[in-house]
C-alpha cells in the first residue's frame, strides 16, 4: 500500500485525510486542510517557510512525510493566531512581504517556550533556520526579545 | 512533491526491520531504511533517489539510545542531531553536530542520515573517528559491533540489509579536550569549505576532516606532522597539508589550491587551541 | 521540462508515452508558438529548435494533479545535439563567437532597439555629450579599468506562480504573483491578440518581487497550458529550482571605464564600455542597457562623456529588472573606478566625490539640466556620510598583527527610465458609515507603498487612517492601472493619483454639504470626518451623513455614493536621441552615498561586516519605520550580492547552485548593524516631495565594500562576487 487514510490532530483539530506515503507534511496541510500558514519557498529545507510546530519543536514540513507526522500535534501559523509574538512581528515591523513570517512565527514561538532565557548565539542558531530576503532581521530580533523580556 | 510511490513501514524491533528488508528486496522493491528522511525526501523529489518502500527506524528501541551506560555511551542512530545536542553527552559531537545544516533542519536529520548521506560531507561521523568508536549494526546475521574505522573507511561499510544502530563511545573520550571548525564560502551558512574536529588523546592531538575530500576522514599521518615535537606551528601545519593523504576537491564552494590555503590556516588555529603550538 | 543544456538544437521530442499516463491533459511544447519578448520579439515561450540555457523550459505537462504531472514529465523524452556555448558577454562580441540567435536583424521589435544583425547584440544605446578629444586635452592624470558581474537571482521567498483560465466566451482569466498585472494584460493582447477587455489578471498580495516579477514569462506557459487544455484552469507553481534558473533572473555585466581629471581632481571625460549580460534572450534587458547608459556616470558632472552601452547575448539565465534596475552594476564598475582615480590622484576618494558631485544648474550624461527638485542634493548626503562614517579615522585602521578595521564609501543616483507615457489611477469609494476604501493598481510586493497612499489620502481629506480601507489585492479589470510596481514609483505616480482622487472626493463631499449648510462650497472644510464651515466648525455635517448622498428630513435625496478618482502621468519626459542619448528619461534623480566598514583579516583573506550606513536624499520621508526598513531590506541584499551571490556555471554553461542551500542569501546571524539617515530635498512633484527609496539603499554597497576590500589588500576588486577566495587569488597573483 503506497497510501491511506490517516489521522492527524492541526491546530487543536482532528483531519482524516487520504495521504500518499510519499507525500511530505507541507502538501498535505496545504493541499488537504485549508491551512495556508505553512508556505513553501524551496521544499528542501533551506528556507523555513514552511515551519510548523510538531510536539513543541519546530519542524520543516518539506522535510517531513505526512505518515511520520500521524497522531502528533502539529500546529501552523493559523494556530498562534493572536498570540504575543503574532503581535511583536506586527508592532515592530518585523516583515515587508510576509512570505517568511509563518515560518519565523513557528520557529520564534517554539524558542520562547522552550527557552524562555535564550541569549544571543541561542537565538543566532535558531533564527539562522529561516531566510528572510526582504530582511527584516533587526525587526525579527526586535519583535522576539519584546516577548522574550515578557517570559522572564 | 515526490514524483513516485513507496510502501512505509515503522517496525518496533531490529529483527522485524531485517525480515520486512529481506521481504521487500525478494519483492523487488528497492526498500531503504529511512531515519530522519531529509535526503531521502529532497533527493527523491529531484528524481536522484528512488524507493518503492521504506522502513523507517525510528520505532526501534536501540536506535533512539541516548543514554550513558557505565563508561559507555550509546547514540542510537536514529536520534535527531538536536537531540544529541540537547543531550550534550559528547561535547565534540555538540560542537560539529551545531554546525550541520541549521536548527530547526536537525530537529529531523538524525545521525544515522547523516553519517549514511551520499553527500560528502557526513560530519557527524567525524567525533566517532577521532574515538575510537563502536559501531552497533544490524542485519541477517544479527547484531555485530566493530570498530569505527571497519564501517567507514571513505565509504560506508554495510551488508545487503544491514543497518546503523548505535555508535558506542568510551567516556573518557567525552572529557577529552577537543576543538571543531568549520569555514565555509563565505560568512556563516552553507556547506563546509573544510570542518576540523580535534580530540586530544594521551599527549596527542587527532584530527578529522570534511569537506576537504570527496568523503570525511581521519589522518595518522598528518596527526603525525601536527604532533612532531620541536617543530615550529607553521611547519607543522605545512607538513599536515603536505600529507593530505586524499584527493582534494574543487567544487563551487571552493578550489583544491584555495582549500589547502585555508587549511594551513585552520590548522594553525587547531593546534593553538589545543595548546599545542610548538616553538616558534 | 526544463533543458539540461545550456546551448543545444532538439532533435525530437517526443510526447506520446506521458500522453497515456491517466489524468494528463496535454503536453505543450513550443510547435507553432509565436515568439515573444517585450522590446524585441525573440523568444518562444516554450523553446523550439534549440535550447539556449541551462533551465529553460521545454515543454510543459498539464494533468490533473502536480504528482501525476511529475510523474508523466519524466516519460517525456528529448534528444539534444549539444552546441558550443557562449559564457560571457566579452565573449559574445568577439568576431566569430557561437551566435545565440541568428535573426537578430530580423525579429519584431519597438522603435530604440538597436541590434546588430549577424552579431549576439540585442541593442546598442550610445551616449554622446561634449568631446571626449577636449576633455583629455584639459586633464592630466588619466585611469582605464576592465570588470566584470556574474549574473545572479531575486531570490524572493514565495517562488512564481500564475494560473490561468480561458472561458468558454473567450475571456482569459490569470492569477499571477506579478509586479506588472496591468503589463501581463497588455502583453497577452500583443502576443495572442486577446482583446483587451477580454483580459482579466488578478494579482494577490506578492510575497518578494525585487524587479523579479516585473518580468512576464510563466502567464503566457499558463494561458497556452489552459488553451491545450480545453480552456481549463491551469496553476503552474515553479519549485526553488526553477524560480532560480527558469525564470529571469539578475543581469551580469561587464564594464570598461576610462577616466580623465585635472590634477586637482575635477573629472573632464569619461569613456565607458557597459556589455549588460542579456543571456538568452533579450526582453527586459534592452532596458536595462538603455538605463545603465543613461545614469552611466554615476552622480557626478562631467562635461564630456562618450558611452556605447550594448545588451549582449550569451547562453545564460535572461534577466529581469533587479532592485535598482542596472544601476548596483553601473556604480560598482564607476564607482570602483572613481577610487582607482582617487589612488592615481593621491586624493581623498570622500573628496573626489564631493569635488565632482552633480549640483543644480549642471547636466546628466543625457545632457538635462538638473535643479534641486529634480537631483537633490548630493553634497549634503556625502557630508552627513563623512560624519557617521567617522572618515576622520582613516580608511584602514590597523586592530592588531591580523586585523584592519577598514572603510569603504562610495555615491549613488537613480533615475527611473519608465516610458513616458506610464499611469497610475486611484479610486476611493465611501462607505455609509462615512469610512472610505482606497483601490489603487500598485502591487503590494512587500514595500508598504499601500500604507503610505492610505497615509496620503487620510492627510488630503483630514481622516483618521484607520477609517481608510485599502484594497489589496489588483485585478485590472476593476483596478484603476498602475503601470508596474517597479523604479521606486508607487509613491510619486500611485501617491499623486491617491491625492487626485482624495481631492475629488473632498470636492464632492463639499459640493453636498454646501447644498445641506446653504453655504459657498470655498467657505467650507473638511478634518476629522466632517465637511462644516471654516467660520463656525462646529456646523457642519459627519461624511457618514452625505457619502452616500444626504437625505432631507421629508425624504428628498440628493448626491449618492461619493466616488473620487485620480489619476498621473508622468510630465515631459521624452525618448532619448538615437545618437546622443540626449533627452529627459526620467522624473528625477534620487541621490545618495553610502559607507561600508569591515574587519578585514590579513592571514585568512575573510572579512565580516561591521556596519553599513546610507544616507539618502528621500525627498520627504512618508512613513519612517517603512522607510527604514525599505532602505536596510536593500543594503542587506546589496551587501549579499556583493560578497556572495552569484550563479556557478560549468564548462557548458549549467548552473551548478540552483537551490537556496548553495545560492545564499544573507541569513539572521549574517546581518550587520546598519545606520540610516535621510536629506529632504524635495521633488516638487511629487506627493509632500518623496523621493522613490526602494531601491537606492542597494545601489553603490557593492561599490563601497569593492573599495573597503580594495584599501585592505592594496589591489584592486575588479569583480564580483567578493570571496574571500577571490581576495586570495588576487594576492596569489601578486606574488
Amino acid at each position: 500500500m503506497t497510501g491511506r487514510a490517516a489521522h492527524f490532530h492541526i491546530n487543536g483539530e482532528e483531519y482524516n485525510i487520504y495521504i500518499r506515503n510519499a507525500d511530505t507534511l507541507l502538501y498535505v496541510i496545504r493541499g488537504k486542510t485549508g491551512f495556508t500558514g505553512a508556505k513553501p519557498g524551496c521544499l528542501n529545507g533551506d528556507c523555513g517557510a514552511c515551519t510548523v510546530i510538531v510536539n513543541g519543536w519546530p519542524v520543516k514540513s518539506c522535510l517531513m512525510l505526512a505518515v511520520e507526522a500521524e497522531g502528533e500535534e502539529i500546529i501552523t501559523a493559523e494556530g498562534l493566531h493572536g498570540s504575543e509574538i503574532q503581535k511583536a512581528f506586527v508592532k515592530y515591523f518585523a516583515f515587508q512581504c510576509g512570505y517568511c513570517t509563518p515560518g519565523y512565527i513557528m520557529n520564534c514561538q517554539t524558542l520562547i517556550t522552550q527557552y524562555p532565557e535564550a541569549d544571543r548565539n541561542k537565538i543566532k542558531e535558531w533564527l539562522d533556520s529561516n531566510i528572510c530576503r526582504c530582511t527584516s532581521y533587526e525587526e525579527i530580533e526586535q519583535a522576539l526579545y519584546s516577548v522574550l523580556r515578557q517570559h522572564r | 512533491m515526490i514524483p513516485f510511490d513507496f510502501e512505509y513501514y515503522k517496525p518496533s524491533s531490529i529483527s522485524e526491520a531485517v525480515e520486512l528488508h529481506r521481504q521487500l528486496d525478494e519483492a523487488g522493491k528497492k526498500p531503504v531504511y529511512y531515519s530522519g528522511g531529509t535526503e531521502i525526501i529532497t533527493l527523491s523529489r529531484l528524481n536522484l533517489f528512488y524507493t518503492e518502500a521504506v522502513i523507517d527506524i525510528k520505532g526501534i528501541p536501540e536506535c533512539c539510545l541516548c543514554e550513558k551506560e557505565g563508561t559507555r555511551l550509546h547514540l542510537g542512530a536514529g536520534l535527531p542531531l538536536a537531540e544529541i545536542e540537547r543531550a550534550d553527552y559528547f561535547p565534540l559531537l555538540t560542537v560539529t553536530s551545531k554546525d550541520i545544516a541549521d536548527n530547526t533542519a536537525r530537529m529531523k536529520i538524525t545521525l544515522g542520515g547523516n553519517v549514511c548521506s551520499e553527500l560528502i560531507y557526513r560530519e557527524a561521523i567525524l567525533p566517532f573517528l577521532l574515538s575510537d568508536s563502536q559501531v552497533v549494526t544490524a542485519g541477517a546475521s544479527g547484531e555485530v559491533s566493530r570498530p569505527v574505522n571497519e564501517f567507514f573507511n571513505k565509504e560506508i561499510v554495510l551488508e545487503k540489509g544491514e543497518f546503523l544502530v548505535r555508535f558506542i563511545t568510551e567516556e573518557r573520550f567525552l572529557r577529552a579536550p577537543y576543538f571543531h571548525t568549520k569555514r565555509r564560502k563565505q560568512w556563516n551558512t552553507g556547506y563546509p569549505l573544510i570542518t576540523v574536529a580535534a580530540l586530544q588523546e594521551e599527549g596527542k592531538t587527532r584530527t578529522a576532516y570534511s569537506g576537504l575530500s570527496p568523503f570525511p576522514f581521519r589522518s595518522r599521518i598528518m596527526e603525525e606532522s601536527l604532533n612532531r615535537d620541536n617543530t615550529p606551528l607553521r611547519r607543522k601545519a605545512e607538513q599536515a597539508v603536505n600529507n593530505i593523504p586524499h584527493e582534494i576537491i574543487s567544487d563551487s564552494e571552493g578550489s583544491a589550491e584555495y582549500r589547502k590555503f585555508v587549511l594551513k590556516n585552520v590548522l594553525m588555529d587547531v593546534m593553538t587551541r589545543m595548546g599545542r603550538r610548538g616553538p616558534e | 521540462m526544463l533543458s539540461k543544456f545550456a546551448h543545444a538544437e532538439i532533435d525530437s521530442i517526443s510526447t506520446d508515452r506521458a500522453m497515456k499516463i491517466p489524468g494528463v491533459r496535454g503536453v505543450l511544447t513550443g510547435e507553432g508558438l509565436p515568439l515573444t519578448g517585450e522590446e524585441m520579439k525573440d523568444r518562444p515561450p516554450v523553446a523550439w529548435g534549440k535550447v539556449r540555457y541551462h533551465g529553460e523550459v521545454t515543454a510543459v505537462v498539464i494533468a490533473d494533479d502536480p504528482v501525476t504531472a511529475a510523474k508523466a514529465a519524466n516519460l517525456v523524452e528529448i534528444n539534444y545535439k549539444p552546441l558550443p556555448v557562449v559564457q560571457t558577454p566579452s565573449e559574445a562580441v568577439k568576431e566569430n563567437a557561437p551566435l545565440v540567435h541568428e535573426n537578430t536583424g530580423i525579429y519584431e521589435k519597438d522603435e530604440g532597439v538597436n541590434p546588430i544583425p549577424g552579431t549576439n547584440i540585442a541593442s546598442h544605446t550610445k551616449i554622446r555629450k561634449g568631446s571626449i578629444q577636449r576633455g583629455r586635452e584639459e586633464s592630466e592624470v588619466t585611469i582605464e579599468e576592465s570588470f566584470f558581474i556574474p549574473p545572479s537571482d531575486h531570490a524572493a521567498m514565495e517562488t512564481r506562480s500564475a494560473a490561468a483560465e480561458v472561458k468558454p466566451d473567450g475571456k482569459v482569466i490569470i492569477t499571477t504573483s506579478s509586479q506588472a498585472p496591468f503589463m501581463v494584460k497588455k502583453l497577452m493582447n500583443s502576443y495572442f491578440g486577446i482583446e483587451l477587455g477580454k483580459v482579466v489578471v488578478h494579482t494577490p498580495l506578492v510575497g518578494g518581487g525585487y524587479g523579479g516579477k516585473a518580468s512576464v514569462q510563466q502567464e503566457i506557459l499558463a494561458y497556452l497550458a489552459s488553451m491545450k487544455a480545453g480552456g481549463r484552469p491551469v496553476k503552474i507553481v515553479y519549485p526553488r529550482e526553477a524560480d532560480l534558473i527558469t525564470a529571469p533572473c539578475h543581469m551580469g555585466m561587464e564594464a570598461t571605464i576610462k577616466l580623465w581629471a585635472t590634477r586637482d581632481g575635477k573629472l573632464k571625460a569619461a569613456e565607458i564600455q557597459y556589455l549588460v549580460e542579456a543571456g538568452a534572450y533579450s526582453d527586459k534587458a534592452i532596458h536595462l542597457t538603455r538605463a545603465a547608459a543613461i545614469d552611466c556616470t554615476g552622480p557626478y558632472f562631467i562635461e564630456n562623456v562618450w558611452c556605447d552601452s550594448y545588451c549582449v547575448y550569451t547562453n545564460h539565465p535572461y534577466p529581469a529588472p533587479y532592485r535598482g534596475f542596472s544601476h548596483s552594476e553601473v556604480h560598482f564598475c564607476f564607482e570602483r573606478a572613481m577610487d582607482i582615480l582617487a589612488g592615481k590622484l593621491n586624493m581623498d576618494p570622500l573628496e573626489l566625490r564631493f569635488r565632482n558631485a552633480i549640483r543644480p544648474g549642471q547636466t546628466t550624461p543625457t545632457q538635462y539640466k538638473v535643479n534641486r527638485s529634480t537631483v537633490g542634493d548630493l553634497p549634503e548626503c556625502i557630508r552627513r556620510l563623512k560624519k557617521l562614517i567617522r572618515w576622520e579615522e582613516g580608511a584602514v585602521v590597523r586592530i592588531n598583527e591580523r586585523q584592519l578595521k577598514v572603510k569603504g564609501i562610495s555615491c549613488l543616483w537613480k533615475n527611473s527610465t519608465i516610458p513616458p507615457d506610464s499611469t497610475s489611477g486611484a479610486i476611493i469609494t465611501f462607505n455609509e458609515d462615512g469610512t472610505a476604501n482606497l483601490i489603487s493598481g500598485v502591487v503590494e510586493i512587500g514595500t508598504g507603498t499601500k500604507t503610505v497612499l492610505a497615509q496620503i489620502v487620510a492627510e488630503t481629506l483630514k481622516m483618521d487612517i484607520n477609517n481608510i480601507f485599502v484594497r489589496m489585492e489588483i485585478d485590472t479589470q476593476t483596478t484603476p492601472e498602475h503601470w508596474k510596481t517597479v523604479a521606486s514609483r508607487g509613491t510619486l505616480m500611485g501617491g499623486r493619483a491617491a491625492m487626485a482622487a482624495a481631492e475629488d472626493a473632498a470636492r464632492q463631499l463639499k459640493a453636498i454639504a454646501s447644498c445641506v449648510l446653504r453655504a459657498r462650497i470655498e467657505d467650507l472644510d473638511i478634518a476629522d470626518s466632517r465637511v462644516f464651515i471654516r467660520e463656525e466648525p462646529d456646523k457642519g455635517l459627519h461624511f457618514k451623513d452625505i457619502a452616500y448622498g444626504y437625505t432631507f428630513p421629508n425624504g428628498n435625496s440628493i448626491g449618492g455614493q461619493i466616488i473620487g478618482r485620480g489619476n498621473y502621468i508622468l510630465r515631459n519626459l521624452t525618448h532619448i536621441d538615437k545618437e546622443t542619448g540626449k533627452g529627459k528619461p526620467g522624473p528625477e534623480w534620487a541621490v545618495g552615498a553610502q559607507g561600508v566598514e569591515i574587519q578585514f583579516d590579513c592571514r585568512d583573506y575573510t572579512y565580516k561586516l561591521i556596519r553599513a550606513i546610507s544616507v539618502l536624499d528621500a525627498g520627504k520621508v512618508l512613513n519612517w519605520k517603512a522607510a527604514r526598513g525599505q532602505v536596510t531590506g536593500a543594503m542587506s541584499m546589496g551587501l549579499a550580492f556583493a560578497g556572495r551571490e552569484a550563479f556557478i556555471f560549468d564548462k557548458e554553461g549549467r548552473i551548478m547552485n540552483p537551490q537556496l542551500r548553495t545560492y545564499r542569501p544573507l541569513h539572521f546571524s549574517e546581518k550587520t548593524e546598519y545606520i540610516v539617515d535621510f536629506v529632504e530635498t524635495p521633488h516638487v512633484d511629487a506627493p509632500f516631495g518623496a523621493r522613490g527609496l526602494g531601491e537606492q539603499g542597494l545601489i553603490s554597497l557593492p561599490a563601497a565594500l569593492g573599495n573597503a576590500i580594495s584599501a585592505a589588500i592594496e589591489l584592486q576588486v575588479t569583480s564580483l562576487p567578493l570571496t574571500p577566495e577571490t581576495i586570495w587569488r588576487m594576492k596569489e597573483a601578486e606574488r
